[in-house]
Parts: structure tokens; sequence; C-alpha cells
């Protein structure tokens, strides 16, 4: 076995990398020999619409009920439950959906909550819930999270739609009429410290603060 | 012959009632007049009182009328709406009405550290009062209003 057998003039791999970085780096700044200056510019801004559009166009489809709803998970426990809810269902035919709670609705928090949700595309394709009794051991944690997100950014998916300075009180029951007064508008409270399990059923509540 | 004319006499009485009988819409208080082999229209529901004013007891066991809505409260071997605000640590902050304390006893009479299994399930006794118009009326007369009437002006 000599040194000439083998093929040594074949260089390792990272140095196979460095050398094909540095000759891609050269074809960049390079100017363009073929293509005009306007070509490259509009080709550019054509294809940067269709990489925005297209990316936004993803990250919509994903903010839907439908996708929600797509995952057995979903549709078969939370869906289930939130049909009956005051949220589903009411007077006015006003509803809310998925992400419209779960999802926050300002840009950056919500690439930053779309990839967190990476994680739960992860435990769909590993089946972390795929029964009803393996999502019933789970729900506490899973309700935690939530709970935590909406003590963290003071309940901000909520008011989205229920504003305290468009709350009128007088319309309210006397009972909520005084809590919020005591507890919402001094900023004592935020909403999901009390309306825990208005949109889904509670798990376990031993334990949690302020129940049973 | 007697006896054939009487046999006559009854059958046309009877055809005669049942006719008539069959003829008339039974119109009662609970039913309306709705034939009793058709089901009538179901009344309008009506909202819940929901003015969280405690009300009077028509007698002292009575258990007390939940005077405030209750939709949506779970209540179930994981949770209990009813007890985030009316359970003892509670009752500070949300100013209801404790628990009373006989629902800490087991059925031995012992008192417990907190709400007894067998009286966790609120609406078992507590219910919430809807402003529904009684198809029967009702003459309960409560146990004072009683001993007033029986010795007017007299000690009770």
């Amino acid at each position: 076995m000599s040194v000439l057998d083998k093929p040594a003039s074949r260089p390792s791999f990272l140095k196979r990398a460095w050398s094909f970085v540095v000759e891609l780096w050269g074809v960049l700044i390079r100017p363009s020999s073929v293509f005009g200056l306007g070509v490259l510019v509009l080709a550019g801004f054509a294809a940067g619409v269709i990489f925005w559009g297209g990316f936004n166009t993803a990250l919509e489809l994903t903010n839907t009920e439908k996708f929600c709803t797509s995952c057995h998970e979903m549709h078969d426990n939370v869906f289930q439950e939130l049909r009956s809810t005051i949220h589903f269902t009411n007077r006015s035919g006003v509803r809310a959906t998925c992400p419209d709670c779960h999802v926050p609705h300002n840009w950056t928090d919500k690439i930053a909550r779309k990839m967190q949700a990476s994680k739960e595309v992860w435990g769909h394709l590993f089946g972390f819930i795929d029964t009803r009794e393996k999502f019933v051991d789970k729900r506490l944690d899973l309700a935690l999270h939530e709970w935590a997100r909406f003590k963290a950014n003071d309940s901000l998916e909520c008011r989205n739609c229920h504003s305290a300075q468009s709350m009128d009180i007088t319309k309210q029951s006397p009972r909520a009429a005084v809590a919020h007064e005591r507890f919402l508008f001094p900023g004592e409270k935020t909403c999901i410290d009390c309306h825990k399990g208005i949109a889904h059923r509670l798990p376990d509540m031993r334990g949690v603060p302020g129940w049973q | 012959m007697i006896r054939k004319s009487a046999i006559a006499l009854l059958v046309a009485a009877i055809a005669v009632g049942t006719g008539t009988l069959a003829a008339q819409t039974l119109n009662s208080g609970l039913r309306g007049p709705t034939p009793l082999n058709d089901e009538g229209p179901a009344p309008p529901m009506t909202s819940p009182r929901n003015t969280s004013e405690r009300e009077v007891r028509n007698y002292p066991e009575q258990p007390p009328v939940i005077p405030h809505s209750i939709d949506g409260y779970q209540i179930d071997l994981n949770s209990n709406k009813c007890l985030s605000c009316h359970a003892r640590a509670r009752t500070a902050e949300s100013r209801a009405p404790m628990v009373s304390i006989t629902h800490f006893m087991d059925r031995d009479g012992q008192f417990l550290a907190s709400i007894s299994p067998r009286r966790f399930f609120c609406t078992e006794c507590h219910v919430p009062q809807n402003a529904a118009n009684p198809p029967v009326s009702n003459d309960f007369v409560d146990i004072d209003t009683m001993l007033s009437r029986a010795t007017p002006g007299g000690r009770r």
C-alpha cells in the first residue's frame, strides 16, 4: 500500500468547501458581463416581490383555523371544546378562530411564535399527543405554557378584541363590573388571571394559583 | 226488551260523548292548545337572573339560589369554577360568600380541611334563577308569615 494508490491529490472536505466559497465570492463580486444593470435590478425586484409575497402567503395559510384543525390532535380535542363556548357561537355571530388567541398579531412576535411552533410540528410527526389519553396527560403542561404566555404579554391576544378603554361596565352584570373596576382597570390583574378555561376545558387545576 | 234499549242508549251516549271530547281541543295551562299527540312549539328560553343580589331563602334549610349566570362554568374532577370565588381562601379577593362550613363535614360529621368530596358538585343543590313565568302558580307561605297569621300581633 503506497501513497500513490490513494487519490492523494483530492484535498480534504474542509479545503474543498473553502475553495468553493472563495470561488463563489469571486463570482459574486465580479460585475456581470452578460446582463445589463437594469435587468439585474428588475429581476432582483421581481424575485424579491415573489419571495416576500410567497413567504407571507404561506405564513397566513398556516394562520387559519382550517390549517390548525387539519391535525386530528387539534380537531378532536381543543376544537370540539371551543365549539360550545361563547368564542364560537354567540348572539352577534362574531367569532374567534384559533390564531386570534394563540398567535400574536404583531409581525415580529408572530414570527417568533411561528418559530416556536416548529416544536409542535415535531410533536405532531412523532405523536406526542396522538391519542386522547396522551393529550389529557399532557394537558396541564400545554395549558401552563399558554397561561404563561398570556401573563407575560398582559393578555395581548384578548386585548386585540376586548379593550379595557372601550369596555362599558354599565352594560355588564354588577359582578363583572365590580371585578373589572377593581382588578382590570388598575392593572392589578390581567384577563387570563380570572378567565382561564373560557374557550377550552380545564386540566387538573390542583396547584394552580386561585384554584382548588 | 228494556235491556236492549238500555244498551242502545248507552252506546249512543258513549258515541256522543267521545265525539264531543274528540272535537274539543284540550286546553291546559301547561300544554296550551296543542293536541295531546303533538309536540307544541318550545317556549323561548329566558335569560338567567344576573343581579348578584343575594336572595332570601324560603325556609332555613333551602340551599341558597345562585343570583348570577353560570354559563360555561366547569365543575368536574379537574376543576370547580365556583370555588375560584367561593372557596374560603378566595373570599377576601372575590367578596363572594364563603361555602358553608357544613360543606366541610364528611358523612360522620367530621370537619375536613376543605370541601368534602360529597359536597363538591355545587349545582346538585344550588341553581341559577331564570325570569320565567311559572305555568302553575305556587301558594307557598313561609313559616314567619304563617306564624304571624296564626297569632296576629302575638308573640312568635
